[in-house]
């Protein structure tokens, strides 16, 4: 499907200059996003080298299984698949936890670690059952404090900056909740299709 | 909401004290181990970089064409019909997409109408609420190999919808 997808937009597009009379644009276009893309994935790598070095340290510390511990009953529940020891459960929570504070920053590499050890788990290029989960997760956008929408709203004078905290909260549990059912709405089809 | 925020600059270095002050307690060699695992990051980094090219890149030829633009003026008017503001469109069709693009548009839309308006709350609680799916797809699908996804975009775009729906009601009954 991301095949397809992905060709489509680009045929899409370009289908349309033709006769939108903005192939200038896009010639342009190509060019500026692929050395776009290379500046956004340098500048992923402080980021991941810093996190991946201290979680690196919190693995070995014990610390991460501390947490996965605490909240091992409902990861578990959402989870199935993984073993109850595994260290995927504590990337999986220290995600989360960055998640829901806004730090997007510490949530990527946390994020890429926990897929790195489902990867380990299922032992193949297809995505398994608790990486989809996750990425549900992931994309419906668990979110308490959206601290980059605040600081947007400062910077327009607004009367109140945080107003907006509590119909967000809102809004992402209810994609967060809808997410995780149509995650598991997919997951039962495909196994009764076996 | 004061007390949020300040958890959320305290929570990152707080969780650096802790992690370290255990390491040195429990004797574990942090400076040797931070360089071993920062070493996996520079790896990660540069394998999900074609990833993101391509990504970008066919994103770009979309938006640049005017397509995606086309596309959204054609559709508002029905949108409309149901009670949807049409200066959200934009915002809730690239959202999922690309989030650069929806950062930009949020803070556009803000910019014009207000942070406190019907809309700059939309938009505010919109770009807060759901995140970049195909990003977070590529990125973390790339970082590590995954080939098939199989129907993990069908899930994140689905929640993406009821995420967009359900903030604009939302916001309607809360600000009105």
């Amino acid at each position: 499907m991301i095949n397809i997808i992905w060709a489509c937009m680009a045929i899409v597009g370009i289908v349309f200059a033709m006769f939108n009379g903005t192939m200038d644009e896009v010639n342009k276009a190509i060019f500026e996003s692929a050395s776009e893309a290379v500046t956004l994935a340098i500048s992923l790598i402080s980021i991941l080298v810093f996190w991946l070095g201290i979680m690196k340290i919190a693995e070995n510390a014990g610390i991460l299984k501390g947490i996965a511990k605490v909240f091992r009953p409902v990861i578990v529940k959402l989870f199935p698949e993984i073993p109850k020891d595994h260290p995927a459960i504590g990337y999986i929570v220290s995600n989360i936890t960055a998640n829901l504070f806004g730090l997007g920053n510490a949530a990527t590499p946390l994020g890429i670690k926990a897929m790195e050890e489902m990867k380990k788990l299922s032992g193949s290029e297809t995505a398994s059952r608790s990486m989809i989960t996750f990425l549900a997760l992931n994309t419906s956008g668990l979110t308490l404090v959206p601290t980059t929408v605040i600081a947007i709203r400062m910077q327009y004078n607004s009367v109140s900056p945080t107003e907006i905290v509590g119909t967000t909260i809102i809004a992402s549990g209810v994609a967060v909740t809808s997410a995780i059912l149509i995650d598991r709405f997919y997951h039962y089809k495909s196994t009764w299709r076996k | 909401m004061e007390i949020i925020t300040l958890v959320s600059t305290w929570l990152i270095p707080t969780f650096l004290l802790v992690v370290l002050s255990v390491a040195v307690i429990k004797r574990v060699p942090a400076y040797e181990l931070f360089v071993e695992g920062g070493k996996e990051g520079v790896k990660m980094a540069f394998s999900l970089l074609p990833f993101l090219v391509g990504m970008i890149v066919s994103i770009a030829i979309l938006r640049s064409s005017g397509a995606l633009e086309a596309f959204i003026n054609s559709i508002t008017p029905l949108l409309q019909m149901v009670g949807i503001p049409a200066d959200i469109m934009p915002l809730a069709l690239v959202r999922p997409i690309s989030g650069t693009a929806a950062l930009g548009m949020t803070t556009e839309l803000i910019a014009t109408h207000g942070p406190d308006s019907f809309i700059g709350r939309l938009a505010s609680t919109m770009q807060g609420s759901t995140d970049t799916t195909l990003y977070i797809l590529t990125v973390y699908f790339g970082a590590v190999g995954i080939r098939k996804m199989r129907y993990a975009l069908k899930v994140g775009l689905l929640a993406d919808l009821i995420a967009i729906l359900s903030t604009i009601i939302i916001v309607k009954i809360v600000f009105g």
